[in-house]
């Protein structure tokens, strides 16, 4: 049915899941970090793939961009398999991963003339002028980027990656280590981006976060996605009890820590931060 | 793709040879370094060096060209090392690119970069004193030669760049390879070491190296030790090349 789509990926936009993930497998030696997750995304929609450090976010994301081999299960991308068919999901995807990739020795400017001329774009000098303007860097634009502060970098890095329009973007923890301002800058980025009908997937350890932006929140938890749904849905998880006791509506965090539960949440944290660290 | 890959290799190459025209360190330790060798050993060492008729500058030159390609490409190790922890790799390879132009891009740059740094010391060397009567077939074959060797160690390089954990890990493999041209016959001869360590000598790829292009400088006969040194060369360039292969589709399995 989706080999359709992969000839024309826009005539069945509405019906068809930009994303669809089943039963994702991945271990690293010992560790089994995903074992079968599951979920799709809507197209134009933005989707939160929340868990703790060490959940498997990154490694979802990951596979997804073709940087990693899933062990089992299935994965599309616009209607792509990203085993089988990666070239055309690097066609149709764009990565900003945990660390902003700009490249410090290269201006900023040069950074998004790169991209446009990797993505062999006409005119790689009106992109980036152009997407220097829509991210307030147009001053910077000619300085080194190793000069840029947090929330710059981090502008930069996803202007880098709306380059070739590219339907489906990942954004891994986009703004881990941001300070509030900066943060709130990437939000309306990521807002925009949305409206004019990108999918975005992200993923946050930061519950106000997802509240804020996405359309759909799964919540991944021991290599698995236990919850999913949208933040109506989620709030209604938790049973009717608490709300007689509390007067203000629960919040995301209530629900993450409840359908998470505190224990041996530290211990499984860092074990795998360990293996992360030492994957890269 | 694989239409695109002389054009996306060609921008990754311009990125990276941005980065060697941009730190300044990266030139003056490719050729600076051996600029200063060089003068010790023809100025301070050299003279108590018996190398006999053939003069000490000519007599050194080689090994110099080989310490100089072997600093040189240990930043090719450290620029390949920056991108892979600085997630710009990771972008590269999730763009619809030719995917191995990103490590030949940074072959590319190595070998530009040495080529630069080679013809420097080379200048330097004939401002001391360096003369050859080698004609243009004997120096194109040296410049074969060293660009077989810079080819052979980027190769290596790639490997400790792909694979390493720290900046420190990513630089330290190109010391035993810049210490070599000292246990051969780059700058003494080997007739006067003792027994083992001649052998250790007489028998590494530096030695059959350092004697072709000695040899084709003089425009002496090279006998077999051309042959040696190629082997070694083509050798060392096919074993670093599929491990390096290896390394990076360990990366992204």
């Amino acid at each position: 049915m989706l080999t359709v789509v992969s000839i024309l990926p826009t005539t069945n936009q509405v019906q068809d899941p930009a994303i669809r993930v089943q039963g994702l497998e991945k271990s690293y030696k010992e560790l089994h970090v995903l074992r079968g997750v599951d979920f799709e995304v809507a197209r134009g929609s933005i989707f939160a793939l929340l868990g703790s450090n060490g959940a498997g976010k990154t490694t979802v994301v990951k596979i997804l961009s073709t940087l990693l081999a899933a062990d089992a299960g299935t994965a599309r991308v616009n209607g792509f398999d990203v085993a089988t068919q990666a070239a055309d999901v690097r066609q149709s995807i764009s990565l900003t991963g945990q660390f902003a990739a700009v490249d410090e020795i290269l201006s900023g400017r040069e950074n998004l003339v790169l991209v446009a001329r990797l993505r062999h774009l006409k005119d790689p000098g009106v992109i980036a002028d152009d997407l220097l303007r829509r991210f307030s860097l147009t001053e910077a634009g000619t300085r080194r980027s190793a000069t840029y502060s947090g929330g710059m970098r981090r502008r930069l890095d996803i202007a880098m990656s709306l380059i070739g329009n590219p339907p489906v973007i990942f954004l891994d923890e986009p703004t881990a280590g941001l300070d509030p301002e900066a943060r709130i800058e990437v939000w309306q980025a990521v807002k925009r981006l949305a409206e004019s009908g990108t999918t975005v997937l992200l993923t946050t350890q930061y519950l106000d976060e997802a509240e804020q932006l996405a359309d759909r929140i799964a919540i991944l938890h021991q290599g698995r996605i236990i919850v999913n749904g949208t933040l109506a849905e989620l709030k209604q998880l938790l049973p009717p009890a608490k709300v007689e006791y509390v007067e203000k509506q629960p919040s995301l965090e209530d629900v993450f820590f409840a359908v998470v539960g505190h224990a041996g949440e530290d211990g499984k944290g860092s074990q795998d931060r360990q293996t992360n660290s030492s994957k890269k | 793709m694989a239409t695109h890959f002389f054009a996306d290799t060609a921008v990754l190459t311009g990125r990276t040879m941005r980065h060697v025209t941009r730190s300044l360190d990266t030139i003056i330790t490719t050729a600076i370094t051996p600029v200063a060798m060089m003068l010790l050993f023809v100025y301070v060492f050299g003279g108590a060096i018996d190398t006999g008729s053939v003069s000490y500058v000519n007599y050194m030159l080689p090994g110099i060209l080989l310490i100089t390609i072997a600093s040189g490409i240990s930043y090719t190790a450290l620029r390949l090392f920056t991108d892979m922890q600085g997630g710009i790799f990771e972008r590269f390879q999730s763009l619809p690119i030719a995917r191995s132009g990103v490590l030949w891009a940074h072959v590319l740059t190595s070998l530009t970069a040495n080529v630069i740094s080679l013809v420097v010391v080379v200048g330097v060397a004939v401002g001391i004193g360096f003369r050859s009567s080698a004609g243009v077939s004997a120096w194109l074959a040296v410049a074969g030669i060293l660009i077989l060797f810079t080819l052979a160690l980027t190769w290596i390089a790639v490997i400790p760049g792909l694979t390493a954990k720290s900046v420190d890990g990513a630089g330290a493999f190109a010391y035993p390879l810049i210490f070599l041209p000292f246990i051969s016959s780059a700058f003494v001869p080997t007739g006067t070491m003792p027994g083992p360590v001649r052998a250790f000598a007489e028998n590494q790829p530096v030695t059959s190296i350092v004697n072709t292009i000695r040899g084709l400088f003089a425009k002496q006969p090279v006998g077999t030790s051309i042959w040696t040194a190629l082997a070694w060369c083509v050798g060392i360039l096919i074993v670093a090349y599929i491990v390096a292969g290896i390394s990076y589709r360990r990366r992204i399995s």
